[in-house]
């Protein structure tokens, strides 16, 4: 494989600001505490919604239709509909994260397995698992998540929220397959080539025991580090879905939150800058965290 | 020769790839829970509604087998159906109405606003580029770096709404929404595309001068830069003469397989702005539940982003002379 050969010769680089901001070994600094904090505090809030003390996320309370934060009781005010923009954020980050983490979920396993498999066995195996990437590749992520879930959600006038969830779900997880099947498969070849794992050959351990106790622990990190970008990315899909008008509308999304306070930009900007903020914050935190994960291991993006 | 043996093969993977997705799009609609035909005519039951009904199985052929299917929708794809209709129809009250009217309008207007964003984003970016990597490690790199994070954390359409309501409606220095030809008035047109290009663009520029930044720091730690400059030939010169081309390669590939994620991106600014290009043609296609029209605009984009990324790929193969010489010899 002479072409692999050259790719792991990697040419060191001294590059200061990778020195400085995510060097292995080094402290994570301000940015990566914040992010870290803050994506933890989103995950605490959204799994313990129901059980905080705060008001129905549904219940409209006239006397603070569009009034804007820091109410008694409503610190962040309340939306079109008089509802608590707090207690909306909060139990929108269940249905967003939800939705995203459980989308990326499903594209890591499968995406993972499956280029995992590419990469170890290649030939046939690798030129099937390749192409099908390309095809699911070739059609923008965002048209395809939005085929998709017109087809198998909105296609009936009483599709039920939960459908549309996994529907989205579904949808979006497709569209991660072949993001991290490509960075598994190409992680593998790197990785299958080694010694150790020519020795545990030799040994005489089969290939599943080779694959997942010697080549996945090396390809996990660039796995995760494109995998917690692709959380950020579903963040956004599913808002920009909603304001689409695709997305789940029974239950408070990030996403539906800013699609229906659009219309009351002048009046109360609140409303929409509030799953904005957090939106921003949380897409921020994971993208600054794969970074760090992808500097800490050394994933070669060359070696897409 | 091997380049053309290396050609030949990327076409006959391309041609696969084309095959399967105009294969995926051609069988979206019966994938449809239920019937169809139901789906897409949703009108109450009368002679009218029949009709119509049964003018969509004849012209879906739902009875035929998948492949005839495939077929009979590839040949009404490229040579046009009875009626020289490539990109089936509208499915309205009042009749049958082409798709391709409406694509001929939409795709010209998403073309030109992606071009606009791609144009707009590298002419930010490369200079930001050179200069970061140019004082890699400076006060001016950190804070650029911090701004690339911020810039890529913002979803397209919070920054669509906040610009088309603060620049466009607040400070009213530029309309909000809508579109106007270039052709019916040149300066209109510019100022209604100012907005959905800078939207568009500005997570773009963060990509492209994150990707060119780190190509350059290590292109300048090169020896035929330290030669270059051992001569005496200014910085300037080395920056922008030796280094950036060299370095460009990666972001050029990345500029050429972007444009998925500005077609994405593109269907979300066009529904902020108004702007009638094939994103919002797309969105009113499945408020509609005009599925088969839906089809269509998937299928071309589809098969558009397909050429797209082949041309950057076989660009980048002739280009590149390190990697036609690896390639050769392999």
């Amino acid at each position: 494989m002479p072409a692999l050969a050259t790719d792991q010769v990697v040419h060191h680089v001294e590059d200061p600001v990778e020195e400085v901001e995510a060097s292995p070994g080094r402290r994570l600094g301000f940015l990566g505490w914040f992010s870290l904090v803050w994506l933890g505090g989103v995950a605490l809030a959204a799994l313990a919604a129901p059980w905080l003390p705060l008001p129905d996320p549904d219940r409209s309370v006239l006397e603070i239709v569009r009034v804007g934060p820091i109410q008694p009781g409503h610190p962040l005010g309340g939306d079109g509909n008089g509802r608590d923009v707090l207690a909306r954020v909060v139990f929108g980050a269940r249905a967003s994260l939800g939705i995203s983490v459980s989308a990326v979920g499903l594209g890591f396993v499968v995406g993972g397995t499956l280029g995992l498999a590419a990469g170890y066995f290649r030939g046939a195996v690798d030129g099937v698992l390749t192409t099908l990437f390309n095809v699911l590749l070739s059609i923008p992520a965002l048209v395809l998540a939005l085929a998709l879930v017109a087809v198998f959600a909105s296609a009936q006038q009483d599709a039920s929220n939960g459908r549309k969830m996994v529907v989205l779900i579904l949808a979006l997880g497709i569209v991660t397959v072949p993001l991290i099947g490509r960075i598994a498969r190409a992680s593998t070849m790197s990785w299958s080539e080694r010694e150790f794992v020519k020795a545990a050959e030799v040994l005489g351990a089969g290939h599943l025991r080779i694959m997942v106790r010697e080549v996945l622990p090396n390809v996990l990190p660039a796995m995760v580090s494109i995998a917690l970008l692709g959380v950020a990315v579903a963040i956004v899909a599913e808002g920009s879905l909603a304001l689409l008008g695709v997305g789940v509308t029974e239950v408070p999304s990030w996403g539906n939150m800013i699609a229906s306070g659009r219309s009351d930009l002048a009046r109360a900007p609140h409303i929409v800058a509030v799953p904005s903020i957090a939106t921003f914050l949380t897409v921020l935190a994971l993208n600054y965290l794969g970074d760090v994960v992808r500097a800490r291991f050394d994933v070669r993006e060359a070696a897409l | 020769m091997a380049l053309a043996r290396e050609l030949a093969k990327r076409a006959l993977g391309l041609c696969l790839v084309l095959f399967l997705v105009t294969l995926f799009t051609a069988l979206l609609l019966s994938m449809v829970p239920g019937d169809p035909v139901d789906t897409l005519v949703p009108l109450a039951e009368s002679e009218q509604a029949d009709a119509m009904k049964a003018q969509v199985r004849a012209d879906l052929q739902l009875d035929r087998p998948l492949h005839e299917r495939y077929l009979g929708w590839l040949g009404d794809f490229v040579t046009g159906d009875e009626r020289g209709e490539h990109f089936g129809d509208y499915y309205r009250v009042s009749g049958r109405d082409p798709v391709s009217g409406r694509l001929a309008e939409a795709l010209p207007i998403s073309l030109q606003l992606m071009a606009y964003a791609q144009v707009l984003a590298l002419a930010v970016a490369i200079p930001l580029g050179v200069l970061t990597a140019y004082r890699a490690g400076s006060a001016f790199d950190k804070a650029t770096n911090v701004g690339a994070f911020a810039l890529l954390a913002i979803p397209n359409f919070v920054l669509g709404l906040a610009l088309a309501y603060y620049v466009g409606v607040w400070l009213s220095w530029l309309p909000p929404s809508g579109y106007v030809a270039f052709g019916d008035d040149p300066g209109e047109h510019v100022r209604r595309m100012v907005l959905p290009a800078v939207t568009l663009a500005a997570a773009q520029v963060a990509v492209y001068m994150r990707l060119l930044r780190s190509d350059m720091v290590a292109t300048l730690q090169e020896d035929f830069i330290q030669m270059a400059r051992s001569k005496g030939i200014s910085d300037q010169r080395v920056l922008w003469r030796h280094a950036l081309r060299p370095s460009s390669l990666t972001l050029l590939t990345v500029a050429g397989l972007n444009v998925g994620t500005l077609i994405g991106g593109a269907v979300v600014v066009e529904v902020i702005y108004s702007i009638p290009g094939m994103g919002l043609a797309i969105s009113q296609a499945i408020f509609e539940r005009q599925y088969v029209a839906l089809q269509s605009f998937v299928a071309v984009l589809a098969i558009l982003y397909v050429l797209v990324n082949f041309a950057v790929d076989v660009l980048y193969t002739v280009v590149d002379p390190r990697i036609r010489h690896a390639r050769a010899r392999n």
